[in-house]
């Protein structure tokens, strides 16, 4: 299964970063690429709950092809979420199924902000991803 | 000006953190363990580990009375004297939960219970669900703006409905001593029932439960330098009489058929199951250590770090303290910069601290706030750790803005 190009692009990027700083500054990059989400869809609905920002998710399966759209009021997890869509936006249900997403974050040189006692929501945004992709 | 600590070696955590560049001052959390408290845990199980109150033999004896110890150990640390008892429980929530089930009779509808507007969830839970049982009002204490529960407010909502009145001596988000004095008069004027939550209280300075005059005072020994799984229920003997057993099995019995029992009375009858035995003795140890400190020289050291926090605080744009705290910790958030992002950082260069709600969702909702960055002192902190800090706080505020 070969990445979508935003990934390739993301995997370069951030493997060649060096220090917490370029990350933190590419991460918020990406942050701010991201698209804005519209107001209808900043809802109760679609909050992603287990973060200490506000995050937003919406799915939508187009032609058997996921498109996730997100947003946060925090830049860092806006930025963590934005590499996730990345990876998974446009891929077909049964390709979703088996993409490892940890080891994603992992190859990002990122596996740190998916620890357990880490509160930033990343963690919950990949279940909420799950459960939303069924 | 520099202010080392000179207990920082006292506690052989903080060095093994600083060789992983982690830099520890979420300390209102839990807290880093003295030496002597890893000796006496070692020494415990090292020798033989046995239940307590129970066997005749040898190593039950030791245990028993080691466990014991600790039990004066602790009266003698809130100077409870006679004046009552030292209950052991699974922690200071554990110990809020007992009381709120304990006391839960002595309750009717209409019934006031009053708490103040910055308690820990620990200190509202128990008493909220304990409303919603028994169709009791709920009475929440409003703070003034410098994070003090409001004296005058305090007067107009206590009355004779007012049945127990349980407050924070020290908040864990605005480090402010309430006035707790004034409060259990009031209370007492209504022959109300007092508890004290000493869980940040008790960590700085000496506490005296019988000058207080409470009914109870709750702590948890592991934000005291002690072992987690344990906290500590002091109840004045009057009050412990209205108490009512509430987690059975174990040694608390006195005397058990199929079909009835009769208990003990406190303590023993309040520690249902085995009780947390090495945390016991171990919290007896942290106690030895403690009370063989220069107390004044602690405080002095306590209120020069606060003081150099705060002002390293003050000097930086944009920082907007809760409160006005006074001691052992200070929150504060930065205009236009999400608390996430900034704890993100801090924690990216091995800054300890703590960033969300602080188990006081309310009191953070009154501040119009989801979250907060909380930095929290301990005896063992020194200026260059608050330098550290600062450090990365410039760091990240400058990525950030």
């Amino acid at each position: 299964m070969s990445l979508p190009a935003d990934a390739v692009t993301a995997l370069e990027t951030f493997q060649n970063a060096a220090g917490w700083e370029q990350r933190a500054r590419l991460l918020m990059q990406w942050g701010d690429r991201l698209p804005a989400l519209s107001d209808v869809d900043k809802v109760d609905a679609n909050r992603v709950h287990g973060c200490e920002s506000q995050v937003w998710l919406v799915a939508a399966l187009q032609d058997g092809h996921w498109q996730f759209a997100a947003s946060s009021d925090a830049r860092l997890i806006r930025g963590l979420v934005a590499l996730l869509l990345a990876r998974v936006n446009g891929l077909s249900a049964a390709e979703l199924r088996q993409v490892d997403l940890p080891g994603w974050f992992d190859q990002l040189g990122l596996s740190r902000q998916l620890s357990p006692s880490r509160s930033n929501g990343l963690n919950a945004v990949l279940q909420r991803m799950n459960e939303l992709a069924g | 000006m520099m202010i080392p600590s000179p207990w920082r070696a006292d506690f052989p955590a903080i060095a093994a953190l600083q060789r992983q560049d982690q830099t520890y001052l979420d300390n209102a959390a839990t807290t880093q363990k003295p030496q002597a408290l890893l000796d006496a845990l070692t020494h415990y199980y090292a020798n033989g580990a046995a239940n307590v109150h129970r066997a005749q033999h040898l190593p039950g004896a030791h245990a028993t009375q080691a466990f014991e110890a600790s039990r004066s150990k602790v009266a003698q640390w809130l100077n409870a004297g006679d004046s009552g008892q030292i209950i052991f429980t699974h922690g200071a929530t554990s110990a809020l939960n007992l009381l709120a089930y304990g006391l839960e009779h002595l309750f009717n509808p209409g019934d006031e219970i009053v708490i103040s507007a910055l308690e820990h969830h620990a200190n509202l839970l128990p008493w909220q669900q304990l409303a919603q049982r028994r169709e009791l009002k709920l009475v929440i204490l409003p703070l003034d703006a410098n994070g003090l529960i409001d004296l005058d407010a305090a007067a107009q909502l206590m009355g004779p409905q007012t049945r127990l009145l349980a407050v924070s001596q020290l908040s864990n988000v605005l480090g402010v001593w309430q006035p707790l004095p004034a409060l259990l008069a009031m209370a007492k004027a209504y022959d109300a029932l007092t508890v004290v939550d000493g869980a940040q209280g008790v960590v700085h300075g000496r506490h005296d439960v019988q000058a207080l005059g409470c009914d109870f005072y709750v702590f948890s020994s592991h934000k005291l330098y002690g072992p987690d799984g344990l906290g500590v229920l002091f109840g004045r003997n009057e009050a412990l009489k209205q108490l009512r057993h509430w987690q059975f099995g174990g040694e608390m019995v006195l005397d058990a058929d199929y079909h009835h029992a009769r208990f003990r009375p406190a303590p023993l009858g309040f520690e249902a199951g085995t009780p947390p035995i090495a945390a016991v003795i171990g919290l007896g140890a942290t106690l030895d250590y403690l009370t063989g400190l220069d107390q004044d020289a602690v405080n002095a050291h306590e209120a020069a770090l606060h003081d150099y926090l705060l002002k390293g605080l003050e000097a930086r744009n944009g920082i907007r303290l809760l409160g006005k705290p006074q001691l052992a910790l200070a929150s504060f958030v930065v205009e236009g910069v999400h608390n996430s992002d900034l704890a993100h950082l801090l924690t990216e260069q091995g800054i300890a601290v703590r960033a969300g709600h602080h188990c006081a969702m309310p009191l953070l909702k009154s501040f119009e706030l989801a979250g907060a960055i909380r930095v929290s002192l301990a005896l063992y902190n020194d200026s260059e750790d608050l330098e550290r800090f600062f450090e990365a706080l410039d760091q990240a505020l400058e990525l950030l803005r």
